[in-house]
């Protein structure tokens, strides 16, 4: 009743400000009256219902139609987002490899993803035993038992909907990766060591942190993903740089130019619009903090883009595109653990923190070491992400999560819990991608030819080329 | 004056003119090159295999001095060859004059600053 009396002050203030349209006004008025006679009649009938059992969950179509598009931004992420923002960096002779890499990853990681992917993240087989803590269970295969008529509680959205959502970020984290070899990989041995880090490496990341596994319990803090995709991608990305060498033209200190500044464009811009899915959706409701997820992804994202502006401009005398786009994706990906729990102020500070840290990453401690990660899939989504875990324990305050809260309320404890799930990864998923990829290379070999390199993957490992013309 | 025209395989571009700036020639011009000879380049489309019947090849340009001539094209042939058809030419023919715009000066002086 209270309700529909609120409604009714909204609906009359609205009413006097459009005074013009009549018709609109009857309808209005026979709407209100609706709205009181359903409400009186609902009220007995639902304290009755009340009375005798408790209500079973009912799908929620606001959130259901949210985690929908959702869904759909985070798969705009990886195909187009991810091809062209790292097929524009590419020269013109391997940027169809990318591109194919990117496509596959989808097409394959969906299938596992259904397969079983879905079961060993949120499959609930193991729950209550000690092996639950690593991994959920072989009850979901194929998606055993998810019918038309389940529903994730506690936003009450078909699970079908659900297990399309974390199949897009199944997808994508494996695509990042692909940042780091990209220009010298062969394909085969690329799509084995997806398959595998997929099973092996992120299935029970994912089920640590989010479908109930050790670290969850421990009350690690990780929203959409920072751990489990960007830590997981970027340390991933580190580990095959480095044991794939770097590529045969390359000098440390002297990249390579990106073939397409447009492409790299369309390709952040892209990553920017679909992470408001992956972030803003990943609370799965049509909520306050989904708002507050897009807000602060928003921000942190803006203010890493113009941080790594100014740095480019004080140190090197020029604004740069692909600066200002690198800038942007660093933000994004360090807001990702922290969209859940932060206010503007941690939004602010991560997003420029990131970028000055990131830049670091790229511009001087990468020549330094000598390792080729081509386009920077551990400078930007390893140390992004290992930023903003590690500030989302600074930041996380109470007036968003209403609950679990960061050294800035005072919870120092949080720090710590933040600080051993990023740690956790990194030797997880380093030591993992390792043996992956002494496996692969001894399986199927993991590089290509040096004349293939030379002339380029397109030709040699897809049979075509970009640029016909 | 000699003018060298040299058709080298792309790949190879970035290894000859590293060579070219040790060998102290500062400066030519390349394009992009298509042309059709002994290599077959197969591409796939939609389950076909086809001949393109077209290379992609890079063409430098450049005019020296007799004197640097043979120290030029052997710095070419030493890194544009990969042993396989499909390597490239180089071309040599005599040039009558040349002038530097800047400064007007006339036949050998025009292609090198006096240091």
């Amino acid at each position: 009743m209270i309700q529909s009396e609120s409604e009714l002050e909204k609906e009359e203030i609205f009413h006097c400000t459009t005074k013009n349209n009549l018709i609109n006004d009857t309808m209005r008025s026979t709407k209100r009256i609706l709205t009181i006679i359903a409400a009186l009649l609902a009220t007995p009938l639902a304290a009755l219902a009340q009375g005798t059992t408790t209500a079973a969950p009912v799908l929620n179509s606001g959130n259901t139609a949210w985690l929908t598009i959702a869904t759909i931004l985070v798969m705009l992420m990886t195909i187009p987002g991810l091809a062209l923002f790292y097929g524009g960096l590419v020269r013109q002779k391997n940027v169809l490899s990318i591109i194919m890499q990117c496509l596959i990853c989808v097409a394959v990681i969906s299938i596992l993803w259904i397969a079983f992917g879905y079961s060993w993240v949120f499959g609930k087989g193991f729950a209550g035993t000690s092996i639950g803590a690593f991994i959920g269970g072989f009850d979901k295969i194929f998606l055993n038992g998810v019918t038309t008529s389940s529903l994730t509680t506690p936003a009450n959205v078909p699970e079908i909907t659900f297990v399309l959502f974390q199949c897009m970020f199944a997808v994508i984290t494996p695509g990042l990766i692909i940042g780091a070899f990209a220009e010298r990989i062969k394909f085969s041995g690329f799509l084995l060591f997806t398959v595998l880090w997929s099973i092996i490496v992120y299935d029970p990341m994912a089920h640590f942190v989010w479908g109930g596994g050790w670290l969850q319990q421990l009350g690690a803090i990780d929203f959409a993903g920072g751990t489990v995709v960007h830590i997981n991608a970027g340390i991933s990305a580190l580990i095959m740089a480095i044991l794939l060498g770097r590529r045969r033209d390359y000098r440390p200190g002297h990249p390579t130019s990106p073939h397409n500044v447009p492409f790299v464009f369309m390709g952040a811009a892209f990553l920017w619009l679909g992470w408001f899915g992956f972030n803003a959706g990943s609370g799965l409701s049509a909520d306050g903090l989904d708002a507050n997820a897009f807000l602060v992804t928003h921000l942190a994202t803006c203010v890493a883009a113009i941080t790594w502006m100014i740095i480019d401009w004080t140190l090197n005398r020029k604004p740069t595109t692909v600066g200002v786009c690198t800038g942007a994706v660093a933000g994004l990906v360090a807001i990702t653990p922290a969209s859940g729990s932060v206010g503007v102020l941690g939004a602010i500070v991560i997003g420029m923190v990131t970028a000055i840290v990131c830049f670091c990453m790229v511009a001087f401690v990468k020549p330094k070491m000598g390792y080729d990660d081509s386009l920077d899939a551990f400078g930007v989504h390893g140390i992004g992400g290992i930023i903003g875990s590690i500030l989302t324990g600074v930041f996380a305050t109470k007036a968003i999560t209403g609950g679990p809260c960061g050294a800035i309320d005072g919870n120092w404890h949080q720090l710590g819990v933040q600080l051993i799930a990023t740690g956790f990864t990194i030797v997880y998923s380093g030591a993992l991608t390792f043996v992956l990829f002494k496996l692969v290379d001894k399986l199927v070999g993991i590089r290509v030819a040096p004349r293939e390199e030379e002339e380029g993957v397109d030709l040699y490992e897809h049979g075509e080329t970009a640029y016909n013309n | 004056m000699k003018k060298i025209e040299a058709i080298i395989r792309k790949s190879k571009f970035d290894e000859v003119k590293e060579a070219l700036l040790k060998a102290d020639i500062e400066w030519f011009s390349y394009y992009d090159v298509r042309g059709v000879g002994k290599t077959r380049e197969e591409r796939i489309f939609r389950g076909i295999v086809y001949d393109t019947s077209s290379i992609e090849r890079t063409m430098i340009v450049l005019v020296v001095r007799d004197i640097n001539l043979e120290k030029t094209v052997d710095a070419i042939l030493e890194h544009a060859k990969t042993g396989d058809i499909g390597d490239g030419r180089i071309f040599i023919s005599d040039i009558n004059d040349s002038v530097r715009i800047r400064t007007g000066e006339r036949g050998d002086i025009s292609l090198y600053d006096k240091k």
